[in-house]
């Protein structure tokens, strides 16, 4: 029970002026066609933190995670980002107020060179989005800071070939300085080293940490080493509902826990 | 400096053209490339396959013969009140269907050409089965003549050569490399805070404009407008030109719709030969050249400069591609 007193309770969060947590999620479910994927989750995320999101299998990770990024609408509940409701929102709505999300398949723009994929994201809050009357030089001022966010992440080298070319590895970190390029306050990283060697895990958890500070971040991931050395705080969801919350140290010797991961591996 | 010398010298083989073929074939690949280049806006640019484009086509070869049939409107205002309507007619349809992907979009822009071919059917003013015919050439700015088909043939190059830098702005600019964006993976654009729906939607409008650019340059050239235009068939037809010239090539399109129209006209003493050989051909290309003519010419292009610099490695930066 060492967890539970940690967590904090949903009406706490709520009532907190934002100022503490910057994404609350109050109540939230899910259904599908009559099976809740999701089942009443309270999830507080602290401003500056980086939260993880983890579970077996089938846990409603994933289906939680999209709950949060407004990819899916909620079936009961509520979600607070910076105190203000957005339970209604659309994605790209909530991206403009500052939450922006990562995919679990590399999101990148394969067709597109490895600068213009940052430039798209640039040219959001730069609104020349619909100009289809003015030439690239539109843009040109954009690309000292997309050679700025490419450098921050290591690939700025890269900056000509197409996206498709590029290796695993480097296309999760041109990821992320999409990402980057709104100035998210708060990133959704949809398990950021799913499909990875070890030998890329290193350097975009080094990375995360890099981008981290300063923003709040929350994650789902399945390699707990990287969990364990990253978060400051984890979640761990089972059957849609959440089991626990805490520190690594207090999530990993709850015996709920421990079950719920033997018994996953089990099935 | 190479690139605006080949357009340079593009503009004046066009310029020269006329004195060496039928100015009517001539004049009719170039109606075809404009609606070519409007549908590879769609598909290869925004990755929406219209199955039903000739609805914008033969829609505004009708108003634009209307107007000239019943009005002394000078002939290129005609022609842009026809692909004003065209656009419209793309807008509405657009907020219908842009919400749909693949194969439902396809289906459902099908069903409204349908529904649009059967309104120009029945509407008093097309002339049903017999088409609209004798629309005249209004004197173009209401003072030039352009009756003669030699001097016609200068006119259409203009709105042609206009159209096709109007399609070549619209795919390199800041709008273009969103649209591409939205065709490469359409959840991560709204995820950065756009709304990929107008996006398309904006592309739609566009691409219906310029195909209505495209009908009404036929209607005036032909002087006739008829059902055909807004057949399927000629749906069919812009999708062959583009898929045979290279989806998503800036040049593609204007290449296929020369090649299909030449091939049309060089085989029509042969009848229904004409449109096996078109079948052989398409079969050809998918199944050999998937990137279609211009798209295997570059990647040829780029497989010779990389084999000059063996050096290069994976990571080397491809040399952008010239078209």
């Amino acid at each position: 029970m060492v967890t539970m007193a940690d967590a904090v309770p949903a009406g706490a969060a709520a009532s907190a002026t934002g100022a503490d947590y910057a994404l609350v999620g109050e109540g939230l479910t899910k259904v599908f066609g009559g099976f809740a994927a999701v089942k009443d989750v309270d999830l507080a995320v602290r401003r500056g933190s980086i939260h993880a999101l983890i579970g077996p299998n089938g846990a409603g990770k994933t289906t939680c995670f999209n709950l949060l990024t407004k990819t899916l609408q909620p079936t009961k509940g509520k979600i607070l980002l910076n105190g203000e409701d957005i339970s209604r929102l659309r994605s790209a709505e909530v991206a403009r107020r500052g939450l922006v999300r990562s995919f679990q398949i590399s999101a990148i723009f394969p067709n597109l060179t490895v600068l213009e994929n940052v430039r798209v994201a640039l040219q959001a809050p730069y609104g020349t989005g619909y100009h289809f009357w003015r030439s690239l030089r539109a843009v040109a001022p954009l690309n000292r800071r997309a050679e700025e966010l490419l450098e921050q992440v290591g690939i700025v080298e890269s900056r000509g070939i197409t996206a498709a070319e590029l290796s695993y590895g480097k296309k999760r970190a041109l990821e992320i300085a999409t990402t980057l390029a709104l100035e998210p306050q708060v990133m959704l990283l949809d398990e950021p080293t799913a499909g990875m060697g070890h030998e890329d895990i290193e350097p975009i958890t080094d990375l995360i940490r890099k981008v981290a500070v300063g923003r709040t971040v929350l994650l789902v991931e399945h390699n707990l080493s990287v969990v364990s050395t990253l978060c400051d705080r984890i979640t761990v969801l089972q059957h849609g509902e959440v089991l626990a919350e805490g520190t690594y140290d207090e999530v990993s010797s709850d015996q709920r826990v421990i079950e719920a991961y033997m018994g996953g591996v089990d099935e | 400096m190479i690139r605006l010398l080949l357009i340079a010298a593009a503009i004046a083989l066009l310029a020269v053209a006329p004195f060496h073929f039928y100015t009517v074939t001539l004049m009719t690949i170039m109606c075809f490339v404009v609606f070519a280049c409007s549908f590879n806006l769609l598909l290869g640019y925004s990755g929406l396959l219209c199955f039903g484009h000739a609805m914008f086509f033969g829609g505004a070869a009708y108003v634009t013969g209307y107007i000239l049939k019943s009005t002394p409107v000078s002939i290129e205002l005609a022609i842009l009140a026809g692909a004003a309507v065209s656009g419209l007619l793309g807008l509405l349809i657009g907020m219908l269907t842009i919400r749909r992907q693949g194969i439902q979009f396809a289906m459902i822009t099908l069903a409204f050409s349908q529904f649009i071919y059967f309104i120009l059917l029945q509407s008093p003013f097309t002339g049903g089965e017999d088409g609209m015919q004798a629309i005249p050439r209004n004197p173009m700015f209401g003072i030039l003549d352009v009756t003669d088909n030699f001097t016609y043939y200068y006119v259409v190059m203009a709105i042609t050569l206009v159209s096709v830098f109007v399609y070549y702005r619209v795919v390199h600019s800041p709008y273009g490399e969103i649209l591409k964006a939205v065709r490469d993976n359409q959840p991560r654009v709204e995820s950065l805070g756009f709304d990929p729906e107008r996006i398309k939607l904006l592309a739609f409008v566009i691409s219906a404009t310029m195909a209505g650019v495209a009908g009404g340059m036929k209607a005036t050239v032909y002087q006739f407008a008829t059902l055909t235009d807004a057949s399927w068939p000629i749906s069919a037809e812009v999708i062959l030109m583009t898929l045979l010239g290279g989806l998503g090539t800036l040049l593609g399109p204007i290449f296929g719709a020369g090649i299909i129209i030449w091939l049309n006209d060089y085989l029509a003493g042969f009848g229904e030969w004409a449109l096996i050989s078109q079948g052989v051909i398409l079969l050809v290309v998918i199944v050999f050249f998937r990137r279609g003519f211009v798209g295997e010419l570059s990647a040829l292009a780029t497989f010779l400069a990389n084999r000059r610099k063996p050096a290069a490695k994976a990571d080397a930066p491809k040399p952008a591609s010239a078209h």
